[in-house]
Parts: C-alpha cells; sequence; structure tokens
C-alpha cells in the first residue's frame, strides 16, 4: 500500500465545511477536485498568458499555442498516444458523440449493429440512439454476471459479423468493474468491428495504455482526473481519426473554404472546430502532471488498499448491500449500496448533514439501474485525498441513518 | 438537529406503510410523474363524482420525502372537491415554500389545523434539494386532475 494521506494538503477545498462538519467529498466518481498546481495553472494562464490559439501573429497569441500544444503531448504520453491522436474537446459526453456523428453516422447502415454493455453511462447510449435513429442501426446490450463482471462470453456471443461498433466501458462508474478490454478489442477486432472505449472513469484511476488496450477510440474527461470541467479528450488511432468525418464545423477545424464546400485542417485540429477550451486544457495538462508524479501504480494501490477497506466495513453493515464485484483486483473505488429500505436519497441527506458527500441515484446509468433491480443505489467513490478515517466517518453516517430510520 | 424535523415519525410511517397504495380499476383521470435526477416515480389515479374525488389511488417508489408526501396528499385528497383540492394544493406550495405568499399556512399553536399530517412535510423546507421530491405528487395531481376533464 501507499500512503497518500500527505498529499491532502494539496487540495484546498477538503479544509471546507459543509453544514458544520469538515467536508468528507466521496463522490469523484462524479467529479474529482484540484489540486493547488492546477488551480494555480489555470488562474496563472489568465493572468499572464490569456491569448487565443493558433491564429495570433503576436508573441502572446503564439505563448498561449504553445502551451496549449505542450498539455495536449502530456496528455498524450499519459494514454501512450501521438499527439496528432488527441483531440480536445468538452468531455467524454462529447467525444463519444464525436464518434458516433463522426463515424458512426457516416459508416453504419441498416442490419449494422452497436454493441453496448448493460453497465454503460449514458454518454455510451444515447449517442448511438440518436444515430441509429438515422442510420437504421440495432443496439444490442451484452449482459453482466451474478458477481457483476462483464459477462464476455455472452459478448463474444453477440459479436457476429453485423456488428460494426462494441463500445465498452473501462471501468463501471456505478458497479465499479474493471472490464477486460484488450481482450474485448481483440475479439471485436476478429469480428470485424471497432473498439471504442469509455474511460472516463478509468484514465483518472488506473494506468492506460491505448496501444496495449488496442483502442480503436478512447473517449475521457478532465474533471474526473484533478482538471477543470469543460475539457476532454478523443483519442483514436490516427489512420482512422485521419479518415472520420468531423461532427463539427467552424473556425480552426479547416484548410480551406470555398462558397460550398469546404477541406479539413490536419488531425487533431480538425475535431477541434472554434476557440477550444484553452485554459481548461492547460488545466489538465497539469492535472496529468500531477498524477504522472504520484504515479498511477501508486494511485491504484491506493485504492485498492481503500476500496478493500471500505467493502470490508460497509459489508460489515446490517442489511446493507454492495452492487460490485468484491475482489478489488478487478474493481475501482466506487461503492454502490443500498441499506434497508433507506432510500439512497434519504441516506444521501442523512449523510449530508454530517459532512458527506455521496452519490444517490442511478448514475446517469439507468439501464443497468433498472438490471439491478435497484431503481436507485447510494455511491461513495475514492480517490486520491481519501483517507481510511473517510470510510469510517461514512459507516458512522450509515448507523445514523439507521438509527433515524429505526432499523432495528 | 434538524434532521429530526425532517424524517419526522408520521413521514417514516406513510413511508413504510403508505395509504391508497392500490391501482383503480378504471380510473377517469391519472398521470405519472418522474423525477428524472433521483428517479423518485409517482403515479396518481382518480375517480370523479361530479365534481368530487371519489377514489384516489397513489402508488410509486422513491425517497420517502416524496412517497409520504404522496401518500398523504391522497388522504388528504379523498372526498373533496375540485375547489377545496386547489385551495389544499395552494397551502401545500405555500408552506414549502414554492410558491410565495405573505400569509403563513401553518399556525405552529394548531398544529394540523391547516393542512393535517402534511404538516410534518414542513421540515423539508430546510432542505431546499428535497422540496422537488415533496412536490412530485402534486404536480402529478394536477396532471391527473386535468387529464379527468
Ligand atoms: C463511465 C462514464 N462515462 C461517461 C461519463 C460522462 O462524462 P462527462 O459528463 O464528463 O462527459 C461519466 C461521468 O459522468 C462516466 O462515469
Amino acid at each position: 500500500m501507499t500512503d497518500l494521506a500527505h498529499i491532502r494538503s494539496d487540495f484546498p477545498i477538503l479544509q471546507e465545511e459543509m453544514n458544520g462538519h469538515p467536508l468528507i467529498y466521496l463522490d469523484s466518481a462524479a467529479t474529482s477536485q484540484k489540486p493547488t498546481a492546477v488551480i494555480d495553472a489555470i488562474s496563472g494562464f489568465y493572468q499572464k498568458t490569456n491569448a487565443n490559439v493558433h491564429r495570433g501573429a503576436y508573441t502572446l497569441s503564439d505563448t498561449a499555442t504553445d502551451l496549449y500544444e505542450e498539455a495536449r503531448a502530456r496528455v498524450a504520453g499519459f494514454i501512450n498516444a501521438d499527439r496528432r491522436e488527441v483531440a480536445f474537446n468538452r468531455g467524454t459526453t462529447s467525444a463519444l458523440n464525436q464518434v458516433a456523428y463522426g463515424w458512426g453516422l457516416n459508416n453504419l447502415e441498416p442490419g449494422d449493429k452497436v454493441l453496448l454493455s448493460l453497465m454503460e453511462h449514458h454518454a455510451n447510449i444515447v449517442p448511438w440512439q440518436l444515430v441509429s435513429r438515422h442510420t437504421g442501426a440495432e443496439l444490442i446490450y451484452a449482459p453482466y454476471t451474478d458477481s457483476y463482471a462483464l459477462d464476455v462470453d455472452a459478448l463474444e456471443s453477440l459479436l457476429d459479423e453485423n456488428v460494426k461498433v462494441v463500445s465498452i466501458t473501462a471501468m463501471s462508474n456505478v458497479l465499479g468493474t474493471i472490464n477486460p478490454i484488450r481482450h474485448i478489442a481483440d475479439a471485436a477486432h476478429r469480428a470485424g468491428a471497432l473498439m471504442v472505449v469509455d474511460a472516463a472513469q478509468a484514465v483518472p484511476h488506473m494506468t492506460v495504455d491505448v496501444k496495449q488496450m488496442d483502442a480503436d477510440f478512447l473517449a475521457f474527461s478532465g474533471h474526473k482526473m484533478l482538471g477543470p470541467t469543460g475539457i476532454g479528450v478523443l483519442y483514436g488511432k490516427l489512420d482512422l481519426l485521419e479518415a472520420m468525418e468531423p461532427a463539427e464545423g467552424g473556425g480552426e477545424m479547416i484548410s480551406d473554404v470555398q462558397l460550398d464546400s469546404s477541406t479539413w485542417a490536419e488531425v487533431p485540429h480538425k475535431f477541434e472546430a472554434g476557440t477550444p477550451p484553452i485554459a481548461e486544457a492547460i488545466g489538465l495538462g497539469a492535472a496529468v502532471e500531477y498524477l504522472e508524479k504520484l504515479g498511477m501504480e501508486a494511485v491504484r494501490s491506493h485504492e485498492i488498499d481503500l476500496t478493500a477497506y471500505a467493502l470490508d466495513r460497509l459489508g460489515a453493515i446490517q442489511d446493507l448491500t454492495i452492487y460490485g464485484p468484491t475482489d478489488v483486483e478487478t474493481r475501482g473505488g466506487a461503492v454502490a449500496f443500498t441499506l434497508a429500505d433507506i432510500h439512497p436519497h434519504d441516506i444521501a441527506t442523512i449523510l449530508d448533514q454530517q459532512g458527506i458527500a455521496i452519490r444517490a441515484g442511478h448514475h446517469c446509468a439507468r439501464p443497468l439501474a433498472r438490471s439491478l433491480k435497484a431503481p436507485a443505489t447510494a455511491r461513495a467513490s475514492f480517490y486520491v485525498y481519501n483517507i481510511r478515517s473517510d470510510v469510517d466517518a461514512l459507516v458512522d453516517g450509515l448507523e445514523k441513518a439507521r438509527e433515524i430510520f429505526g432499523v432495528a | 438537529m434538524s434532521l429530526n424535523e425532517l424524517y419526522r415519525e408520521v413521514i417514516l410511517d406513510h413511508y413504510r406503510a403508505p395509504r391508497h397504495h392500490n391501482h383503480l380499476d378504471s380510473p377517469d383521470g391519472s398521470a405519472q410523474g418522474n423525477n428524472p435526477l433521483c428517479g423518485d416515480e409517482v403515479t396518481i389515479e382518480l375517480n370523479l363524482n361530479g365534481d368530487r374525488v371519489s377514489d384516489v389511488a397513489a402508488i410509486g417508489v422513491g425517497c420517502s420525502i416524496s412517497q409520504a408526501s404522496a401518500s398523504m396528499m391522497s388522504e388528504a385528497v379523498f372526498g373533496k372537491t375540485r375547489e377545496e383540492i386547489d385551495e389544499l394544493v395552494r397551502k401545500f406550495k405555500v408552506m414549502m415554500a414554492i410558491e410565495e405568499s405573505a400569509e403563513e399556512v401553518v399556525d405552529p399553536d394548531r398544529p394540523g389545523s391547516a393542512l393535517g399530517d402534511l404538516e410534518a412535510l414542513q421540515g423539508v423546507r430546510k432542505f431546499p434539494v428535497r422540496i422537488k421530491c415533496a412536490d412530485l405528487p402534486w404536480i402529478t395531481l394536477e396532471q391527473a386532475l386535468e387529464s379527468a376533464e
């Protein structure tokens, strides 16, 4: 185990109170907190180097462009990609929409299938639904097993020659399940399908190597990995990005514009229409630098330790049900649960009054929630700045919930 | 502590043993409400005898506040005329600070005088994120009444 307790002072918000109690933040799967290094990178950019990128004929704009492109290079290195393979956008949602509209809309036909899983976030379902309305492609879903692992056998049996895209989350934001992407990618490629990876939860919490995964496209968000909101990444293999149509048009993404047609800029710029989120990209670069300093191995082992402790302590609470794998090696630090007949929303309110932030509801994964027969769950999720005493506070808070609801 | 004001005994009682919780055979009006943020769902069905609600059902899944509010509401509207219900809805919304009014609906010296059990929900006012839970059945009731017209 690697103890990261010393880094808590890097996160100013952890000094705040909520409802008169020290803030205990257990909702990092929704969004992470930001270290001073990231906050400073953003405000420093606005104070000293703010200008638009790729268009100025003056030094300040050159500097801004350099910083923006340096951030891209750093992010690319972080996932073992080439910088031309990393397009910035607003986040995972917008990256997945880019693939669905850019690739899907232009390549899918009636009779084609898009293979998803039952544990997908709405961001990896709805764009495909929208595009299938135009293309006539069908969406099919791989189930999960009784132990909350993706049912890879079932997935492979669904994988016939009509499947053109397999789009799967690398780590479930509800169950915590880590999916064997490389294995699925190999199967997808054998069947002639593209492998798209929703890595919104994976990139922040474990080493992600796009080459090792053999992902064709991969999407993630800055704000879940210590970076700011409003910035995300679409990774794509170079040849695929070069062949793919942009989903958005506008300034910055063109090579030439005629009255009735245009040609596109080089990748990745053709996927970055309009003024990009410049400060946010630089903030994300700083977040990646921070994570690299911690080391992703250390991040992962810290979370394994914390998750094991949480599963242990939560598991000891009577009438508490955990929805997710029990083996910490196969899961991340998002722990979904229910407690007796206390609705998760009520659990969240009771914890909130004790300064503890968790999420309650369907976590933007309604098909999963329905299949769990738990329309709503409570979810605690951990990151680098959480410590064991956060888990202890959660457990005490849940005891309080039992008391208020008179659960014997 | 304010949590005890929120989770009053009556609220937990209505949550655990909701009243009017069986579907009606062929309701004159019905509506379904849900809160996509937290997943609360409520179905309201009603029969009208002239201007009067002669039967009502409030069925749903969700948090204690939304489900208790639905259950208490079903008791409160049972047997009431449209006009009486309009007044009830108005008083409820004022109590919950959903509608503005100079009037204090709830008389602390005579608890229950205006809204009965429903007054137990006034603690929700201190929890702004939960007000929409309490309000969901009421929005749905208005839709069910409209559908019966
Ligand atoms: C697995 C997963 N996919 C996609 C998203 C969407 O990310 P964003 O809202 O940053 O676009 C999230 C986060 O909410 C997520 O957890």
